[in-house]
């Protein structure tokens, strides 16, 4: 049967190898129930909805590419799309720079470790709504504390108005998002970090090796598959953020910091067009699916995807 | 016991010291202490700025030029009794334990059977059903929310806790199996050959030996559970309507924001107090914590 197939299962297993596959549906019951229901079901009934004209309390009718047409005539969707873009490009490369350089440090040998350590993570462990709040008032168009300090220093003359101007909007949203995502991207490659030997660094210096060659040719080669998954993850959650922008500037100023997300709830929700809504966040789906192909066969070699041991 | 050894193997060490002693001590300071001590003030000046804005009286709030910002004269707890008497604020952290408490509790039992079926029990598809396990982990709430309000919407509970009880385990259920997942892994084959020599069933095999030695990874994937159900957004604000159903970041977004610029002492101190279960029960289990965060990204 079954079991007989795998070298690792000793032969007792084979006894009841039998009905394994009877008690394995089993097991997986309640959680599959949960899955397909709210999970897979949604999934499909949101690509069946991009195709509708469904409405908040009108079923819709089947339209086609309607929707899609609309929408690859709409400026603010390519524009939200573009911004999400950007948002996730530039966010990613920040943390991972930042987050890298943080692990880095992290990784020497520091008085109060563990403590450094632990209050690090606090921005990613704290609701992003509630920090996202404490980040609104920091950047207020008139009581910003950061436009205060800088008029102190001399630096600038006039608050900066962080959040009414495009530019500047963009930026303290990505500066927010990257605030939130550093502890993650360091505390996850400060754990891959521990696993590099000292020795290795140890031998390379015996050999003449400079500190930026032995980053270069240990440090990086050994933390290449878990930058690679660090990345995928940070990037996904990234692109499909919502929390930040709603909070901060729910897409405005005049819809110039719209993430995908952000405007496919405002289309789908308070704008009760779910056909729309639906067919922006489908839109969604392929960028997501390169990401994660890109996961998938980077990573290839390493048998994490389907459960297995290296 | 050498076994919760193995089966917490994500719990970071720092025994190495290397070959920092071959730096002098004013290079450390350039080189480590000085951005380390700039990463951490960027990283918590805000919770600093959230803490003293709710303890600021209104006439220091915005009065820079007679009072410093960064620094409190008279605090005062107005703020925080005007959020815990006269809003819906404590009915909200309420619905919000109630929501994260159940979630967490259903996703970990389902997650419990879902890894033991795939990682011990293997029958025959159980390989493929993993790798769904895991592309359903990155599947993100911001495609599904729509779809998912009709769905609940013709269930009938809409606009109840029970909409995001049911809907929060979508998220949880792939996370947690794929961290049991790994810590079913570490426990070793024997001690299940020998029960069922012993003539134990699978569901004994499950509760009386693997899920005692699993206990640190059940408690690593229950609080990662119970801050992610805390932290959710977009589902709470989709599916919930009325001032009493509402969890505390949608509660304290929708409800607290007036747009008056006096509000701000509230505002944060609501920010504050709904931040601070997760911290606290975060400062706890910190191990457990960071190795299910690590522990999901690597292998």
């Amino acid at each position: 049967m079954t079991m007989t197939t795998t070298a690792k299962q000793p032969s007792a297993f084979g006894n009841i190898a039998r009905s394994n596959t009877a008690v394995g549906l089993f097991f997986m019951l309640p959680a599959a129930v949960f899955l397909l229901c709210f999970l897979t079901y949604p999934l499909g009934l949101g690509v069946w909805l991009g195709f509708t004209d469904t409405t908040i309390g009108r079923d819709g009718i089947f339209i086609g590419l309607e929707n899609y047409q609309a929408l690859a005539r709409d400026s603010v969707f390519w524009m939200a799309v573009y911004n999400t873009i950007f948002y996730t490009l530039i966010a990613s490369i920040l943390k991972f720079g930042l987050g890298l350089w943080l692990a880095l440090i992290l990784n020497e040998h520091l008085p109060f470790k563990s403590f450094f350590r632990a209050i690090i993570l606090l921005p990613w462990v704290v609701p992003t709504v509630l920090s996202a709040l404490a980040f609104w008032w920091i950047y207020d168009a008139q009581f910003s504390i950061i436009s205060w300090s800088l008029m102190k220093l001399g630096w600038i003359h006039s608050p900066i108005n962080f959040l009414g101007d495009p530019n500047n909007a963009r930026a303290s949203v990505i500066a927010a998002n990257v605030w939130r995502g550093i502890p993650f991207v360091a505390i996850s490659l400060l754990a891959g970090l521990q696993t590099i030997p000292q020795s290795l660094h140890e031998a390379a210096s015996l050999d003449g090796a400079t500190g930026w060659q032995r980053f270069r040719f240990i440090t990086l080669p050994m933390l290449t598959p878990i930058i690679a998954v660090v990345m995928t993850f940070s990037v996904l959650f990234t692109f499909t953020d919502f929390q930040l922008i709603y909070v901060l500037t729910k897409g405005g100023p005049v819809n110039a910091t719209h993430l995908m997300a952000t405007l496919s709830f405002q289309r789908g929700i308070p704008g009760g067009q779910l056909g729309e809504g639906a067919a922006i966040a489908v839109a969604m789906i392929p960028f997501l699916l390169a990401s994660i192909l890109f996961s998938f066969f980077g990573l290839q070699r390493r048998k994490w995807q389907q459960g297995g041991q290296d | 016991m050498s076994i919760t050894e193995q089966t917490n193997p994500h719990v970071l060490t720092d025994d190495a010291q290397g070959m920092s002693y071959l730096n002098r001590l004013p290079r450390r300071i350039v080189v480590l202490y000085l951005p380390l001590a700039v990463f951490v003030f960027v990283l918590l000046f805000p919770f600093y700025w959230m803490a003293i804005t709710a303890v600021k009286p209104n006439s220091q709030l915005t009065d820079y030029n007679n009072f410093s910002p960064f620094w409190v004269v008279k605090p005062t707890l107005d703020h925080i009794k005007y959020l815990l008497f006269e809003t819906s604020y404590p009915g909200w952290l309420w619905n919000t334990l109630v929501v994260a408490v159940c979630a967490t509790a259903i996703s970990l039992v389902a997650s419990v059977f879902a890894a033991y079926a795939i990682e011990r029990v293997r029958f025959s598809g159980s390989r493929p059903v993993g790798l769904l396990i895991f592309l359903a982990y990155l599947v993100p709430p911001s495609i599904l929310f729509i779809p998912l309000a009709v769905i609940v919407f013709k269930f009938g509970i809409y606009d109840t806790k029970l909409a995001l009880i049911f809907t929060y385990p979508t998220f949880l259920i792939p996370f947690c199996t794929w961290l049991l997942m790994g810590y079913f892994r570490s426990i070793p084959f024997e001690l299940e050959e020998s029960a069922l020599v012993d003539g134990a069933s699978r569901w004994q095999i499950l509760i009386r030996v693997i899920l005692p030695l699993a206990v640190p990874g059940l408690i690593s994937a229950g609080i990662f559970a119970f801050t992610l159900s805390w932290n959710e957004f977009i589902y709470a604000l989709t599916f919930i309507q009325s001032s009493e159903n509402k969890t505390v970041p949608v509660g304290v977004l929708t409800e607290l924001v007036r747009g008056d610029v006096f509000e701000w002492g509230s505002l944060m101190a609501g920010a504050l107090f709904g931040s601070l279960p997760v911290v606290i029960l975060y400062s706890f289990f910190v191990d457990y914590y960071v190795s299910s965060m690590t522990g999901a990204v690597k292998e």
